[in-house]
């Protein structure tokens, strides 16, 4: 892509600093955001997807965490060595952040007017009525029926769905450049998810905004992604265009997510799962951080940590044999099921 | 829980109903003291007057309804009086205190760390003296009166709020629309008092409301022991002082001065028993498990 960054990660380090010794959940994360794209950020739970965009946010918790090393530029500057101060003015204004639990992210005490409100009077000059305008407007935009009614009502009174909305126009509010979802759909039904993704599809289109798309599921994903890094034990695993990613995953372990799901056109008996879980961020194996879990791996994996290499075309992969998955692939075989995995 | 709601139930509730119409009393009598009982001189009406110089207390008469106690000061303007300065003391003192309280106890949570520790441990060695020997002791360096009193109190009674506040905010930071308040830009100062105190603050008010009562028990019982009001200054504690050599009665017949030990009794009871019901009360509505 030849457009220029929104926003470019260049080796993020953000360490915790614990008593029982030194979580490193990113070790060195590298990713660009362009704008009015979304990248989705795939993992499994404890992978470090979240504390990714926390960093960007600068809202690791500190201590015990810090960002240890790397670059976040946004539009040419350096976020890491920004002020809180100056901070706090791109916080909500320029990227803004919406949370898992919508039943948690809104204050009980406050109408969703009111909180509205103070998200665009914390950074537009403008009058309490004109900002209750504001809001009742974004709430219109957000799909919200009756919003000079909802305006003043108290989050308790509305569904999940509904406080989803509300918590999109909150972050919406200030037309920021990078909208920052952090599965933003995982506590909703099904039904409430596909329209809470239609509806930040849609208003992705008319802010012009790019988003950053943080979840576990796949079908997520795949819904509204245009380029995905897949993360594992705090690094990119795999990285390139969706399309790309789901006709040829290159990674073991981006296969073995794609093999859990169960899908409509094939009839099988169990479901191929990746045995174990992610290891313990206080004590990473040796060498590739999969090789607890992966089927292929032999000699080299267990030494030397293969680097995110460009396969073809941008195709960004991190594995010492991805070559010999093409030749499983091509055999058809289940990489999990059929391979006892090496402990 | 709205404000309105917890109204509705505190009126509801019978307990509550008998609390807040006994202070709806004491407001009455303190609100209208200087035509219930006028004062002698409008500049010094909290002087208790005195009906003679004689020291025995005399029984309750149509000149002095409620009795006089020893020295001959009036007691029945000494209790009405006495509601003003009960107010004025629990008031200042729980408010200041509480006020102190919710402030260091916020503090310390939401920053944490080393400024947390700090805190706590200061907190700990104010906690570690003796409430009222430490009142006493204090008192007796700024020397005798009501406003002293006072101060002293505050000094020593705003740990456990801070405590209290300390680990209401420890859990309700951690809340997901403090992170989503922070993502939005939002600056600590506005973070604390619009987003963490009003979700945290109902305990602290349950606290405040019973400790109403024992700030002015407190007071009253530095009065008794001598350091607290000047003499002939209308408040409670000072009055049951007065009553302490004729507790007894005379021989023969123990009850013979009930009324410089019972009247003065009674106010102060209904008064720390009101908040204590009310406090009760609050307790029972705000905490779900009741429900």
């Amino acid at each position: 892509m030849s457009k220029e960054a929104l926003v470019e990660v260049k080796n993020l380090k953000t360490y915790f600093y614990t008593e029982e010794g030194v979580v490193k959940a990113v070790d060195g994360v590298d990713y660009e955001i362009y704008p009015g794209e979304t990248l989705g950020i795939v993992g499994e739970s404890g992978c470090g997807k979240s504390v990714t965009s926390l960093s960007i946010m600068r809202l690791v918790e500190s201590p015990p965490g810090r960002i240890e090393a790397g670059e976040i530029n946004f539009k040419g500057t350096d976020l890491t060595k920004l002020s809180e101060k100056e901070m706090r003015k791109i916080r909500g204004n320029d990227i803004s952040m919406i949370f898992q639990e919508p039943m948690t992210s809104l204050n009980p005490v406050y109408t969703v007017g009111d909180q509205i409100i103070e998200a665009i009077m914390l950074h537009k000059q403008v009058k309490r009525k004109e900002a209750r305008r504001q809001a009742i407007e974004m709430l219109q935009k957000v799909g919200i029926p009756l919003p000079e009614q909802r305006v003043d009502e108290y989050p308790h009174q509305l569904s999940g769905g509904m406080r989803q909305r509300v918590m999109i126009a909150m972050a919406l509010s200030c037309d920021p450049q990078l909208l920052i979802a952090d599965e933003p759909t995982t506590a909703l039904d099904v039904t409430i998810q596909a329209q809470i993704l239609e509806l930040m599809n849609s208003l992705k289109e008319s802010y012009g905004m790019a988003i950053m798309m943080i979840t576990h599921d796949l079908g997520v994903i795949a819904e509204v992604s245009d380029r995905v890094a897949v993360m594992y034990a705090g690094k990119v695993v795999e990285y390139t265009d969706v399309d790309t990613l789901f006709d040829d995953p290159k990674h073991p372990y981006t296969w073995g997510l794609m093999n859990s799901i169960p899908k409509l056109d094939k009839d099988v008996d169990r479901l191929e799962a990746i045995p174990g879980s992610v290891p313990s961020p206080l004590n990473f194996p040796e060498g590739c951080k999969f090789n607890t879990r992966c089927p292929l791996a032999e000699g080299k994996c267990f030494d030397v940590e293969p680097p995110l290499e460009d396969t073809d075309g941008g195709h960004m992969v991190r594995c010492w044999r991805y070559e010999h998955l093409e030749e499983i692939k091509k055999r058809g075989e289940r990489i999990y099921e059929d391979r006892g995995v090496q402990k | 829980m709205e404000w309105q709601e917890v109204l509705k139930r505190l009126l509801q509730n019978k307990i509550s109903l008998l609390g807040i119409l006994i202070i709806l009393f004491f407001i009455v009598v303190a609100v209208l003291a200087p035509w219930i009982a006028p004062p002698q001189d409008p500049d010094e009406p909290y002087l208790i007057p005195r009906g003679g110089w004689s020291i025995e207390p005399q029984p309750p008469s149509e000149e002095h309804i409620f009795g006089t106690t020893e020295g001959q000061y009036d007691i029945f303007y000494g209790i009405v009086w006495g509601t003003r300065t009960a107010f004025r003391i629990g008031l200042v003192v729980v408010g200041i205190s509480s006020t102190l309280g919710i402030i260091i106890g916020t503090v310390a949570a939401y920053y944490g760390g080393l400024i947390d520790e700090i805190i706590m441990r200061i907190t700990d060695v104010f906690m570690s003296i003796p409430f009222i020997i430490a009142t006493i002791v204090l008192v007796t360096i700024l020397g005798q009166g009501i406003t002293n009193v006072m101060i002293a109190l505050i000094t020593f009674s705003w740990m456990s709020t801070a405590r209290l506040m300390r680990s209401q905010v420890l859990s309700v930071k951690e809340d997901e629309f403090v992170q989503a308040a922070l993502a939005l830009g939002a600056n600590d100062f506005r973070i604390i008092f619009r987003h963490i105190i009003l979700n945290t603050i109902f305990p602290v008010v349950i606290q405040a409301s019973m400790r109403m009562g024992s700030m002015v028990i407190t007071a009253s019982t530095l009065s008794f022991l001598g350091v607290g009001a000047p003499e002939g200054y209308a408040d409670w504690g000072q009055m049951i002082s007065f009553a302490r050599n004729w507790i007894l009665g005379v021989e023969g017949d123990p009850l013979h001065y009930w009324y410089t030990l019972v009247i003065p009794g009674i106010a102060i009871t209904l008064f720390c028993l009101s908040w204590n019901l009310i406090g009760d009360a609050f307790r029972d509505i705000l905490d779900p498990k009741l429900n």
